[in-house]
C-alpha cells in the first residue's frame, strides 16, 4: 500500500535543495545550554535519600579522608537533569544518529541491539565483581571462551582480557616486554623501543611511560615503513618493535616479516597494535608474522561502544614465553570449573579492578559467536571492499590527493590529503570538517602532528551501505564545490550545527587549558583557592 | 585606540599572471605592466584590513573569555558598523607630522578603535581608504616616479617610528627582505599579507581575509597568543643560474603565532611550545653533559638555549659550555668558522629550517665542513626539531649542502632527529 500522492506547494528554498537529493537538509537543534555547574540552586534535590535508621550505625570514615567541606557539586531536580542532558543529547551526533565513517582509526562499525540485552540482563548486570566465583561460572565462562576466540583469531597463546582501552592494552603489553627483560637481565641494557610515525602514538607514549627511549620511523619514498631506518634504529639498546599494520594510513606494511626477523635477530621483541584489525580479520595472524605480543580493541573492530572515552576494553595476546607477565588474575578451566588465578609471581599485576570492563566483553563474545569464522572474514572483506569504493569516490572529488604508495589499493581506511584545495582556496582540513557538521557527520583529519598535510581520514567498516558511502561521498564533494565557488560558507561554517570553532592556543598549555568546572574557575574566571 | 601599521608594496606580484615571475628589479613592474599586469596587492591589503575590522568589531562587542567558542552574544553583522561606535578623535586625523610631503588622513571615522599608521597613496593609504578605516599617512614618495624597494624601506621606518601594535605589510619575498632590513632589530611584531608571486618565507598568512583574522587575534588576545620568528626566505638566484632551485634565508621576523592561519604552519599547535622545547633542552642537557655546545641558528636552538638558561642569538652561531647543574655559560657569541675551529671538541646542535628541510648551507656556512670534521663528524651532530616542525616537512627529506661532497655523503643516510626528552625520529638526510 503507498499514500495516495498528494501535490505540496514548494518554496523556492526547497526547490534548490531537490535538485540534490543526497544531501540533506540537516539543521541541529540548539538550546545554548549553561553548564550543568550553573543551573539548579542550593538546596534542591532529585533524589531524597532516607535518614540511615539508627541501628546501622555511622559509617567508619578515617578522618584524613574526610572533606573539610562539603563538595561542590550541583544541586537540582530530576526533570532538570534528564532536560539537561537530553537537550546536550540533541546538540551532538551520536553513533547510531550520522554516517560515521568520518572518524578514520576509530572503526566506527554499528553495535547490534541485541548484544546490549544480554548485557543488561539482570545475570550480567546484576553481578558484583567481589561475588565468590562459585556463583560467577557463567560470566567466567564467557570470558575464558573469548580468550579462546582471541588466541585462534591472533594465532597466539595466551590472552589476557583485563586492560580497560586499546592504551591500556599497549600498556600492557609494554610492561610485559619490560618485566621480559628484567627477568632476563637485559633490561638496562635494552632500553630503546622503536615505531613508526603512522602507529597510533600510544604505542609511542605507552612507551614512554614505561621508561623507555623512543625512537620513530618516517616513511621511505614510497610511504612504506621505511626498513633502511628500522637497520639503522635497531642494535643491542633494541628492546622491542612496536606498530601497527596496516598504519593509519591505510597501507599495509608488505615487509611486515621482515621488520619482525630484523629485530627478532637483534634480540628485540615484536608487538602488534591491531587497532586497525578490522581489515584483516581472518586473513593475517600475528602470530603468522612472527609477532611476540599483540592486542585487539574490542571496542573497535569486535563492535562494542566506545563509550565516549569511557571503559573500552582491550585484549592483550602473547606468546608462551610472554604469558607469565599477564595481568593477574588470569581466568583459569580445569575442565569442569573456571576460577580465578591470583598466584602469579611474575605477572606485570593489576591494569585495573576486577577482571576488565565486562559488558564491553559480552558484547564481543556475542558478536564473534554471532558471526562465526567465516562471518568474521566476511566483515573484513566487506569493509575494505567498502573502504576501496569510497576512496573511488572521493578521489574524483577535486582538491583531493591519496599520498604514499600511489596507485595501489588501502585496506580499511584512508588517510587522504587536502593540499591542493588548501592551495587553491586557502581552506584547511579542519573547516571542511566543520562544515561535514553542517550535513550532519563526522569528520576527523589526523593525530598531531599531522604529517599528511590537510589530512583527513575515512574508515567506512563493513557497517554501512552503498548508499551511505554514496551519502557521505557526495557531502565531501559539495563541500569541495563550495570551496572553490564560495569559501567564505566553508571558512564561517558551521552554520546548522551546534558545535563551534574552538580557538586553540588555550589548549596548547597546561597552564591554561581548563578541562573541568574547577579549573574553568581557577585559570578562566580567575577565582583563588579552587 | 589600536594602532595598526600598513605597508603596501604596490607592484609585488605583477608579473606572476603575465609569468614574468617576481618583480623585484628596476624594469620588472614597468614590464609587467605592459604585459598588461593588473595591480593587487592594494586590494588584497584592503581585504585584510577590512576582515580585521570586521572582527574587531566582534571581539570587542562579544567580550567573553578569549578562548570560549559559545556564542552567548550574536555577533554583529561585519559590514553594518554603526557610525557612532567610536570614530577616530580629531587629532588622530590632523597633520601632526611636518616636513613630510603630503601627510594627510585617509578614509573616513567610521572604524572600530583602529587606527591605521601608513604611507601616502598606492603605498598603503588608498588600501585604508578602500577598507573605510581610519588612516594617519606619515610617509610619501615623491612624486613623478615609480615606487621603489627604498620607498618600502622607508615608510616601514616611518611607521614603525610611530609606534605600532602589528605591522601589516602586502607584498611577497622581496618585500619581506625589504621590511627585514628596515627593521633590523626593532621588535615590532609583523604579518605579510601575501600578494607577491612566489612565497617562501613564513611570515605570510595563508590569505589576504586570513591575514585579517590573525591580526584581529592578536590585537584582542596578546596574552595567550605567542610570537614566533619566521623565516624570511628568498629564492637563491646563484642557484638558480646554476640550475638549481634553492631558497636563501636572509633572516626572521616575529610573527603572531595563531595556530593554521600562518603560511607554512601546518599543525594545530606551535612549532616551538614550551613543553616540547623542554623535552629537547633536557635530552641535548644530559647528552652533552660536562661540555662545549655550538648552537646553530634557528627558533627551535634559541629556544632550547633559553630553557638551559642562556640568551643566544637568532641568526648567529654561539658556543656555550654546559655542566651539569649550573647555568651555561656562553663562550663565544656569533662565532666564525675560526673561533669554532679554534674552542676544542664540541657538540654541535642544528635545528632545519622549517618546511623547507635545510639543516646545513642556509644561513649556518660558520659551521663548516672543517668545523664538522674537526667535531668528529655526524657522532658529535645534534640535530633538534619538535614532532610538529618535522611532521611539517611531509615525509620529505632533511638537505645539506655543505659545498664538501665527501662530508655530504658521509652525513647523509639516517640520522637521530631529537624530537623530545629520551625521543628520536630516525630521519632521512640527503646531501
Amino acid at each position: 500500500m503507498t499514500a495516495p500522492h498528494t501535490p505540496v506547494s514548494v518554496s523556492p528554498e526547497d526547490a534548490r535543495i531537490a535538485d540534490k537529493p543526497r544531501l540533506r537538509r540537516f539543521q541541529q537543534a540548539s538550546w545554548d545550554e549553561e553548564l550543568i555547574f550553573e543551573l539548579g540552586s542550593p538546596g534542591e534535590r532529585g533524589v531524597l535519600v532516607p535518614a540511615p535508621d539508627p541501628s546501622i550505625g555511622k559509617a567508619e570514615i578515617p578522618p584524613a579522608l574526610r572533606r573539610a567541606e562539603p563538595p561542590a557539586l550541583p544541586e537540582m531536580s530530576q526533570q532538570q537533569v534528564l532536560r539537561h542532558y537530553l537537550r546536550l543529547s540533541q546538540e551532538n551526533l551520536g553513533a547510531d544518529l550520522n554516517i560515521d565513517v568520518g572518524q578514520g582509526t576509530c572503526t566506527m562499525k554499528y553495535s547490534p541491539k541485541v548484544n546490549d540485552q544480554f548485557v543488561r540482563d539482570p545475570r550480567i548486570a546484576a553481578l558484583h565483581p567481589l561475588q565468590d566465583e562459585d556463583t560467577v561460572q557463567g560470566v567466567l565462562g564467557i570470558i575464558h571462551s573469548l580468550e579462546q576466540l582471541l588466541k585462534e583469531i591472533s594465532g597466539m597463546d595466551r590472552v589476557s582480557l583485563q586492560p580497560g582501552a586499546g592504551s591500556a592494552a599497549i600498556y600492557t603489553n609494554v610492561a610485559m616486554i619490560r618485566a621480559y627483560f628484567a627477568a632476563r637481565g637485559e633490561l638496562e641494557q635494552r632500553d630503546e623501543v622503536i615505531t613508526t610515525i603512522f602507529s597510533h602514538p600510544s604505542n609511542a607514549a605507552c612507551a614512554k611511560t614505561a621508561g623507555f627511549k623512543v625512537i620513530t620511523l618516517h616513511p621511505d619514498a614510497d610511504g612504506y615503513p621505511d626498513i633502511e631506518a628500522l637497520k639503522a634504529a635497531v642494535g643491542p639498546r633494541t628492546a622491542a618493535l612496536l606498530v601497527t599494520n596496516p598504519e593509519d594510513t591505510g597501507i599495509y606494511n608488505p615487509r611486515i616479516e621482515e621488520f619482525v626477523r630484523i629485530v627478532h635477530e637483534a634480540g628485540g621483541l615484536c608487538s602488534y597494535d591491531q587497532a586497525n584489525a578490522n581489515g584483516i580479520l581472518g586473513i593475517t595472524r600475528a602470530r603468522d608474522a612472527g609477532f611476540d605480543l599483540c592486542h585487539f580493541n574490542l571496542h573497535k573492530t569486535f563492535s562494542t561502544p566506545h563509550a565516549c572515552g569511557g571503559p573500552a576494553a582491550g585484549a592483550c595476546a602473547v606468546s608462551e614465553d610472554l604469558a607469565p607477565y599477564l595481568p593477574r588474575p588470569t581466568v583459569e578451566f580445569d575442565g569442569s570449573a573456571y576460577r580465578l588465578d591470583d598466584d602469579r609471581p611474575e605477572s606485570v599485576g593489576k591494569m585495573r579492578p576486577f577482571y576488565g570492563v565486562v559488558p564491553n566483553l559480552v558484547r564481543a563474545y556475542a558478536w564473534i559467536m554471532s558471526l562465526g569464522a567465516q562471518g568474521l572474514r566476511a566483515a573484513a572483506e566487506t569493509a575494505v571492499l567498502n573502504n576501496n569504493y569510497l576512496l573511488h569516490k572521493v578521489r574524483q572529488i577535486p582538491g583531493v590527493s591519496i599520498p604514499y604508495a600511489a596507485g595501489r589499493p588501502r585496506v580499511e581506511q584512508v588517510r587522504y590529503s587536502w593540499e591542493k584545495l588548501h592551495e587553491d582556496t586557502g581552506l584547511h582540513s579542519e573547516d571542511i570538517g566543520l562544515r561535514a557538521a553542517d550535513f550532519g557527520t563526522h569528520y576527523w583529519t589526523s593525530h598531531h602532528p599531522y604529517v599528511v598535510p590537510e589530512p583527513m581520514t575515512l574508515e567506512p567498516t563493513e557497517s554501512y551501505t552503498r548508499a551511505d558511502l554514496d551519502e557521505y561521498a557526495a557531502i565531501l564533494a559539495e563541500i569541495a564545490r563550495e570551496a572553490y565557488e564560495d569559501p567564505e560558507t566553508v571558512r564561517t561554517a558551521p552554520h546548522r550545527s551546534t558545535i563551534h570553532r574552538v580557538r586553540p592556543e588555550a589548549l596548547d598549555s597546561p597552564a591554561t587549558w581548563a578541562v573541568s568546572w574547577r579549573a574553568y574557575r581557577r585559570k578562566v574566571l580567575g577565582e583563588a583557592g579552587r | 585606540m589600536t594602532r595598526i601599521g600598513l605597508v603596501v608594496n604596490p607592484v609585488a606580484g605583477l608579473g606572476g599572471r603575465v609569468g614574468l615571475g617576481g618583480t623585484d628589479g628596476p624594469d620588472r613592474p614597468r614590464v609587467a605592466l605592459s604585459l598588461g599586469a593588473r595591480p593587487l596587492a592594494g586590494a588584497r591589503a584592503a581585504a585584510a584590513l577590512g576582515e580585521l575590522a570586521a572582527r574587531s568589531v566582534q571581539l570587542a562587542v562579544a567580550g567573553r573569555p578569549a578562548w570560549d567558542g559559545r556564542e552567548r552574544t550574536p555577533a554583529p553583522v561585519p559590514g553594518r558598523r554603526a557610525d557612532a561606535t567610536g570614530g577616530p578623535a580629531p587629532d588622530e586625523l590632523s597633520d601632526t607630522h611636518a616636513g613630510t610631503a603630503a601627510i594627510a588622513p585617509v578614509g573616513h571615522p567610521q572604524g572600530s578603535g583602529l587606527l591605521v599608521v601608513t604611507a601616502a597613496g598606492p603605498l598603503g593609504a588608498d588600501s585604508v581608504a578602500a577598507a573605510g578605516l581610519a588612516g594617519r599617512v606619515v610617509y610619501a614618495a615623491g612624486t613623478g616616479r615609480d615606487t621603489s624597494a627604498a620607498d618600502t624601506a622607508a615608510a616601514v621606518r616611518a611607521v614603525v617610528a610611530e609606534g605600532v601594535d602589528l605591522l601589516l605589510f602586502a607584498g611577497g619575498d622581496g618585500t619581506a627582505r625589504d621590511v627585514l632590513g628596515a627593521l633590523r632589530d626593532v621588535p615590532c611584531p609583523v604579518l605579510g599579507v601575501p600578494t607577491g608571486v612566489k612565497m617562501h618565507s613564513a611570515v605570510f598568512a595563508i590569505s589576504p581575509r586570513a591575514a585579517g583574522e590573525v591580526a584581529a587575534a592578536w590585537l584582542a588576545r596578546r596574552s595567550t597568543v605567542r610570537l614566533r620568528d619566521a623565516e624570511v626566505m628568498d629564492r637563491d638566484e646563484d642557484a638558480l643560474s646554476k640550475g638549481r632551485v634553492a631558497s636563501q634565508l636572509f633572516g626572521w621576523l616575529r610573527v603572531p603565532d595563531v595556530p593554521a592561519r600562518v603560511q607554512q604552519r601546518k599543525t594545530g599547535s606551535t612549532a616551538t611550545t614550551p613543553e616540547a622545547v623542554d623535552g629537547i633542552a633536557t635530552d641535548v642537557a644530559e647528552r652533552v653533559g660536562d661540555g662545549l655546545l655550538v648552537l646553530g641558528p634557528g627558533s627551535t636552538t634559541r629556544a632550547v638555549a633559553a630553557m638551559l638558561g642562556a640568551d643566544v642569538s637568532l641568526t648567529g652561531v654561539d658556543v656555550l659550555r654546559l655542566r651539569p647543574g649550573h647555568r651555561p655559560r656562553i663562550v663565544a657569541r656569533d662565532a666564525g668558522e675560526d673561533t669554532l675551529l679554534s674552542v676544542g671538541p664540541a657538540w654541535i646542535a642544528l635545528s632545519p629550517i622549517g618546511g623547507q628541510g635545510f639543516l646545513l648551507g642556509r644561513g649556518n656556512q660558520q659551521i663548516s665542513p672543517r668545523v664538522l670534521r674537526a667535531a668528529g663528524g655526524r657522532e658529535r651532530l645534534l640535530v633538534l626539531c619538535t614532532e610538529q616542525k618535522l611532521a611539517a616537512l611531509g615525509s620529505r627529506p632533511l638537505l645539506l649542502d655543505t659545498g664538501d661532497d665527501a662530508l655530504n655523503a658521509e652525513l647523509s643516510g639516517h640520522l637521530p632527529v631529537i624530537t623530545g626528552r629520551r625521543r628520536t625520529s630516525l630521519y632521512r638526510l640527503v646531501g
